[in-house]
């Protein structure tokens, strides 16, 4: 056949292709949205859960998932990016370090549940944690290691091996050469990791049901003494969060409007996730200038 | 430049557990672990009492029946929630732990509706259950096959169901199974000629609740015992409970939870069953009918 | 005088930070190691005691077609054959790998060689989100939408192998596509400029120098979405109707490791035998992720040696 023909042809169904996949994915987006969106009102996402009558917002959960998440990513940040950094600037290319990889990757294909549980014998039980957000942070953070390593690493590899020698050859010791051109210049791919790392911390159940818990008691936003249990600074207190409030309400949920306060909370999850990507991509470019021109 | 941050990250770390040790308030909680099928109530209950009971918390989780028996057994939360007696689990010391019954529920098998058949014979659900009867045309129904649901092995509503209805001897053919009462209400609504079993407040319009031997799931028949699919909430504690812990069990065998919340739920109050069963399903008349 | 020789003998500012630095990135894998360890430890040691405490054999759990733990069998061995489930897990995982790839490949094409500005623009934001969406929604779409669908074509009850499959074939494109963009986008740029210099068609570029190119970083990203899939639970458990038979097609309800895990962990009571034998089965998921990882690692290298 004519090569030209061919060439159409190829181009054609890989056009088709990717024209289906964004037809899935749109509609599952769109669906998720037309179904939620009806129940999204300002009281829905301010009020608390209610457990058996009509009429439970999701205010305390949503506001849990989002200190859940950034209680996890300060715990977990800067330990992936110390790791990260060892494994590619320090360590040498040796079985031990392989197997270091190998170990990291082979933890990130478990089960959630299997993390949950461990979080739960270790931290809840074992540290005296109790059920609280400080275990789902811990339990969360081992969740997210291996991913969050992995994509940090990668975008500091991505970095020419000019970058480096150019540090060094201005007199930079590694470390200065790594923290001053390498991390600035590596910002981009470490955001788009973090943000892939926050989708799963959001949208995660398994693992938190036995660690941060199931119920969300009812906080008082005007108390910020961090010890008391009403206030939502605590981090010992149990803290259900949006994508655990989902899945409790479709597994033993009773009360009469279930579908509809899950279909409404699946909608806010999307649109926090949508906003925190949004977010954080403009924080990254501009902590990018500031750090690059710096 | 990162090195700050670092260094900015770790005392706000500092911060939060510093200020976590920092003032002490007059302020208590307990953990109940245990049944999804009792969380709902302790949670509503727990709420309603820390409503009246200003600085005390109850913190109720679930994670199952087996959880919360293992938990309560190895002394690590307050209060134990279980559908089944401990005494019918191996590898649980019963002996150690007090019981506390605090509801009831009744279960009920449900079907798609528009199989024809609203009526069965206990030996009739044993064949559907055995996998001896596979079609609803063979019980005066419509020529449709039998899907069989079930419940996780060792969920307590499972436990409960073939334990009334397969006895010790029969055994349940290996089946679909699903792990909570709302994934199977759904797909039993959903799927045609399926039969399953839930707790009586999972029983809404899309589903069909079968009478047995003309008997009807109603929590009149429970409390006679004339409905044998039953069985008691638990919440166990190691030894005999003290201080908030009793306060609370106390709380939930009041008539402010037993006459109220109880019923709003869907769960039969303790306090109206005219029977009493023991863990090896014998039955005696209640104390105070 | 003094202060020269110390300046010789005394490490430097810089010597001191370089330290520092290295110690603390240093003490962070040290940390992720321990944690991984003790992890797969835990889930080890409890999976091993099926075998040692509750004496069940190797072979019986591998093999064995029935799964009714806390029943025993006619031997008096207790009923705990695990062949359904790791079945039900291959069959899933590797038709939802065979269907994700051939899609996940074009569309990083069409990111990569043909469009890049508009892939940029509405790909690569929708399959951020997609990885944020819960496990539960993906099942509840399936039980809602996809199981009545495949009820309605292929008969039967709708839940089954396919129906988990095109879950996670949905599930999984996200993490392959991803990762099929990097390994295109990691094909120098002048292999390109060669070929269409040579006089070659833009589909003859992308399929006899790009693709060739890039096959270990295809296969990663395949065996890393194949992983992926391999650990799902919640969704799946929704849709694959989890009874506990061996599968003989793919319209009639199955079950995989994680589902069965994921459903009974919590029923159950530490240190009996239904517990264990549940962790066993985390260990053979375990030893499936590394193999996997071998699997990868394996590619990559010789992919490299070709070069």
């Amino acid at each position: 056949m004519n090569p030209k023909k061919v060439d159409k042809i190829a181009v054609g169904v890989i056009y088709a292709m990717s024209g289906v996949i964004v037809l899935i994915l749109a509609s599952l987006l769109l669906f998720i949205l037309w179904r939620g969106l009806p129940q999204i009102s300002w009281e829905f996402l301010t009020a608390p859960a209610k457990s058996f009558q009509v009429g439970g917002g999701v205010g305390i959960q949503l506001f849990n998932s989002f200190y859940l998440l950034l209680l996890t990513m300060l715990i977990s940040t800067p330990l992936a990016l110390g790791a990260a950094i060892y494994l590619s600037e320090y360590a040498k290319q040796n079985w031990m370090t392989d197997f270091v990889r190998t170990a990291i990757e082979v933890l990130s294909s478990l089960p959630s549940v299997v993390v949950g549980l461990f979080g739960f014998l270790i931290f809840v039980i074992q540290f005296d944690f109790g059920f609280s957000i400080l275990s789902g942070a811990l339990a969360l953070t081992i969740f997210n290691l291996p991913l969050l390593t992995r994509t940090i690493e990668d975008s500091l590899q991505a970095i020419p091996a000019t970058q480096r020698e150019a540090g060094l050859a201005l007199g930079l010791s590694r470390w200065e050469t790594v923290t001053r051109v390498i991390l600035p210049a590596a910002l981009p791919g470490i955001i788009t990791g973090m943000i892939l790392a926050a989708g799963r911390i959001f949208g995660e159940a398994a693992a938190l049901i036995y660690t941060a818990g199931q119920s969300a008691p009812a906080l008082d936003f005007t108390n910020w003494n961090p010890q008391s249990i009403t206030s939502p600074l605590n981090i010992f207190r149990p803290a259900e969060t949006l994508a655990v409030h989902i899945w409790k309400i479709n597994s033993e949920g009773v009360m009469p409007d279930g579908a509809e306060v899950s279909a409404g909370a699946s909608a806010v999850l999307i649109i926090a996730v949508m906003l925190f990507n949004l977010g954080s991509r403009y924080l990254g470019r501009k902590l990018q200038k500031k750090a690059t021109s710096a | 430049m990162k090195l700050k941050k670092f260094r900015i990250l770790l005392t706000l770390m500092a911060g939060l557990v510093l200020t976590a040790c920092g003032e002490v308030v007059d302020e208590e909680s307990i953990t109940a672990v245990g049944s999804s099928a009792l969380q709902p109530l302790v949670e509503a209950a727990g709420e309603q009492y820390s409503a009246e009971n200003l600085g005390k918390f109850i913190n109720v989780q679930g994670g199952g029946s087996g959880t919360g028996l293992s938990q309560i057994a190895a002394d690590a939360v307050d209060i134990g929630n279980s559908d089944i007696f401990a005494e019918e689990n191996t590898g649980i010391d019963a002996s150690k732990l007090k019981d506390h019954r605090v509801a009831v529920v009744g279960i009920t098998p449900i079907v798609t509706p528009g199989t024809g058949v609203t009526n069965v014979t206990l030996e009739e659900l044993q064949g559907i259950f055995t996998g001896e009867i596979t079609n609803w045309k063979e019980l005066g129904g419509i020529d449709l096959p039998i899907t069989v649901l079930n419940r996780s092995s060792g969920s307590g509503t499972r436990a409960t169901f073939e334990k009334w209805v397969l006895g010790d001897d029969l055994k349940s053919v290996v089946s679909q199974e699903q792990e909570s009462s709302g994934t199977v209400r759904q797909i039993v609504a959903n799927t045609p000629g399926t039969i399953s079993y839930v707790a009586f407040s999972y029983v809404n319009d899309d589903v069909e609740a079968l009478s047995i031997n003309g008997v009807e799931p109603t929590d009149k028949n429970v409390s006679t015992n004339e409905w044998i699919i039953w069985s008691y909430e638990h919440m166990y504690t190691n030894g005999e409970p003290t201080g908030l812990t009793k306060d609370f069990l106390d709380y939930m065998l009041s008539q402010e939870v037993q006459g109220g919340l109880i019923e709003a739920l869907g769960y039969i109050p303790i306090t109206k069953m005219q029977v009493e069963r023991d863990f090896e399903g014998n039955t005696i008349p209640a104390e105070n009918p | 005088m003094e202060e020269t020789q110390s300046k010789f003998t005394q490490k430097s500012q810089k010597r001191k930070f370089e330290q520092f630095g290295r110690t603390i990135s240093f003490i962070c894998i040290a940390f992720i190691v321990l944690v991984v360890l003790s992890i797969l430890y835990f889930v080890i040691s409890k999976g091993l005691s099926t075998f040692t405490t509750d004496g069940v054999s190797v072979i019986d759990f591998l093999f064995g077609n029935t799964w009714r733990p806390g029943e025993v069998g006619e031997n008096g061995a207790p009923l705990v054959g695990a062949l359904p489930m790791i079945l039900g897990s291959f069959y899933v995982t590797l038709l939802s790998a065979v269907l994700a790839t051939p899609f996940a490949i074009a569309a990083a094409i069409y990111m990569i060689e043909i469009s890049p500005k508009n892939g940029k623009k509405i790909l690569q934001p929708v399959i951020e989100l997609l990885v944020g969406i819960p496990s539960v929604v993906y099942g509840f779409i399936g039980l809602t939408v996809i199981v009545p669908f495949i009820r309605n074509i292929f008969g039967g009850t709708g839940f089954g192998i396919l129906s988990a499959t095109m879950v996670l074939f949905v599930m999984i494109l996200p993490t392959v596509t991803s990762m099929a963009v990097d390994a295109l986008n990691a094909v120098p740029r002048h292999y390109r400029e060669a070929s269409l210099a040579m006089g070659g068609t833009r589909w003859q570029t992308i399929y006899k120098v790009v693709l060739r190119a890039a096959t270990p970083g295809l296969l990663t990203a395949v065996v890393f979405g194949m992983a992926r899939a391999f650990g799902e639970a919640l969704a799946v458990q929704m849709v694959i109707g989890n009874a506990a038979l061996v599968p003989t097609d793919l319209i009639t309800p199955a079950s995989t490791l994680t589902s069965i895990l994921t459903m009974s962990m919590g029923n159950t009571v530490m240190g009996t035998l239904e517990n264990n034998v549940l962790w066993s089965l985390a260990t053979i998921l375990l030893v499936m992720a590394l193999f996997f990882n071998i699997l990868t690692r394996w590619i990559g290298k010789k992919g490299a040696m070709k070069k």
